[in-house]
């Protein structure tokens, strides 16, 4: 059996939101040493860092006085840090690491020290999509919805009433961005963005960051918080081009990634006290739920605007807001493992009573990649 | 009182070796595909390997130019240099040999109520800078959408 693996130190940046006087690398800087302190130790005690460039592992590193001894910049989108994790937790076992620093920074909303997007025009993504008037997440990762609402029967309420339902969560969470309890009718009544998306189904855009201290198990009682154990990881991807997706109701990816994730648990969706799903728009937690198989195809609209996934429902989902409500600074998938954390260590804002086992699910590049986290209290 | 910005051109492709016979294709009024000599798959988009089993024997054909709407969004923050199109759609339409491609949707309202889902389409070219860009419209004779 593989030795085990905990996350020992995870902070966010100290605020969130719009941060105008501090750049891209400055927002790394913050969450490291937050987490470093979060895990009661130094930053020599840092062999190995993961991040997304820019500005990227070297420069984090060497910002931060660390020479690693492994280095990974897996950048796939939002869901990198959910991939580094996993990475992380294969060099330990490896033994080319012994304690592992995941960093997330980004000036998303005041573009502060923010790397400029390299031109695409000459790739598959720049000939057969771009000239036809995308622009970035909001008229590419919604175009699946449609065909799902029509294979499916999904109302447009049933799509505002995802956004309404983490509002609740995120009322109760004193760092969302958003707090005020929404309606349906408010939803729909916000801007259109990208027809069948309102402005209050899209997620925020925020500055901020946050790190991890990844480690293995047998020093769990070195560290001043309870251990959060990583019991099971899975990665995979479909397709840079939303119009390349193979079926628009489902993501291959969040499936496959999944299918990973919970077999190496060794767990079933029975066994979930707390799900947390990337966010980026409200159809997203309704492909996740099904992928993930907590319902059936088709099911899963219904099974939020029913109530289980909100406070006191059965499978408390995005319990900090999401990134509808809580913050999204481009690369959510921090911020969700971050909550996952929280609940799992019992010291989340919005705390579910008893989470045992939390399952993190990252979509990176709209549902070009997928990362899924299952995290526990106790080693499995 | 300040001049109005320049209008900006909306994006151009940029063809590569792999993908110039598509684009040659699109100059010639024909929407050119690939497909698979050994599995006989047919895919998009253009490169030199099938997709679907592996094999670099793929050869060109020209397309039906028939297709249906997969499904779109109707984009309300335009892109550079369609400021002045009013809402646009962003679709991805099923072509009638399997694969699948974004488009735009012209010569119909870009609404709700005008864009059925599984319409079907017809393509159609128009000139962007030096490269002809494949759209697609109603099919003749399937009327023009609407509540259907």
């Amino acid at each position: 059996m593989s030795p085990g693996i905990i996350i020992a130190g995870a902070a966010e940046t100290t605020r969130l939101g719009k941060i105008p006087d501090v750049s891209t690398l400055g927002l790394h800087i913050d969450g490291a040493l937050n987490a470093v302190a979060d895990a009661g130790i130094s930053l020599k005690d840092i062999d190995g860092i993961a991040t997304v460039a820019a500005p990227g592992p070297v420069q984090v590193a060497h910002a931060l006085g660390i020479t690693p001894d492994w280095i990974d910049g897996t950048g796939v989108g939002g869901t990198s840090f959910l991939l580094h994790v996993r990475h992380a937790a294969a060099a330990i076992r490896a033994g080319y690491a012994k304690t592992i620093l995941v960093t997330h920074g980004e000036s998303g909303r005041s573009r502060i020290g923010a790397a400029r997007p390299a031109s695409t025009a000459a790739l598959p993504l720049g000939q057969f999509e771009a000239p036809y008037g995308t622009l970035g997440p909001t008229t590419t990762f919604t175009i699946p919805a449609l065909r799902y609402m029509k294979n499916y029967g999904l109302t447009h309420e049933q799509l505002a009433y995802v956004a309404v339902a983490q509002r609740k969560w995120a009322a109760r969470n004193p760092r969302a961005a958003f707090r005020d309890p929404i309606t349906v009718a408010d939803v729909l009544a916000s801007r259109l963005v990208a027809y069948p998306f309102h402005l209050l189904e899209c997620c925020l855009v925020t500055d901020g960051g946050g790190a991890l201290i990844i480690t293995s198990a047998d020093r769990a009682a070195d560290f001043p918080k309870p251990a959060v154990h990583v019991l099971g990881t899975g990665e995979s991807s479909e397709t840079p081009m939303i119009s390349q997706m193979v079926d628009f109701t489902e993501s291959q990816a969040f499936r496959l990634a999944g299918r990973d994730a919970f077999a190496e648990a060794g767990i079933s969706t029975s066994d979930v006290n707390h799900l947390m799903i990337y966010d980026a728009f409200a159809h997203v937690p309704i492909y996740g739920l099904e992928a993930l198989g907590f319902v059936k195809k088709g099911e899963a609209g219904g099974f939020i605007s029913d109530g289980h996934t909100e406070p006191g429902g059965s499978l408390p989902l995005n319990t900090n807001g999401g990134g509808l409500s809580y913050t999204h600074t481009g690369m959510y998938g921090m911020f969700a493992i971050q909550e996952g954390v929280r609940q799992v260590r019992g010291e989340a804002a919005a705390q579910v009573d008893g989470v045992d086992i939390s399952v993190i699910l990252g979509n990176g590049g709209m549902f070009a990649t997928s990362g899924v986290l299952v995290l526990g209290g106790s080693p499995r | 009182m300040t001049a109005p910005a320049p209008a900006r051109a909306k994006p151009a492709p940029v063809p590569t070796p792999e993908t110039q016979p598509y684009w040659d294709g699109c100059a010639a009024g024909e929407l050119r595909l690939q497909r698979c000599a050994d599995c006989s798959e047919a895919f998009f988009y253009p490169r030199p390997v099938c997709p679907a089993c592996g094999s670099a024997r793929v050869e060109w054909f020209t397309a039906s130019g028939r297709a249906t709407l997969y499904s779109y969004v109707i984009n309300h923050r335009p892109a550079p240099g369609f400021e002045s199109d009013g809402p646009y759609a962003i679709a991805v339409v099923q072509l009638a040999e399997g694969p699948r491609m974004m488009t735009n949707i012209t010569g119909i309202p870009n609404t709700p109520e005008d864009l059925v889902l599984d319409m079907p389409l017809q393509v159609t070219f128009e000139q962007r800078g030096d490269v002809s860009l494949p759209l697609f419209g109603p099919a003749p004779g399937a009327g023009a959408g609407g509540s259907s």
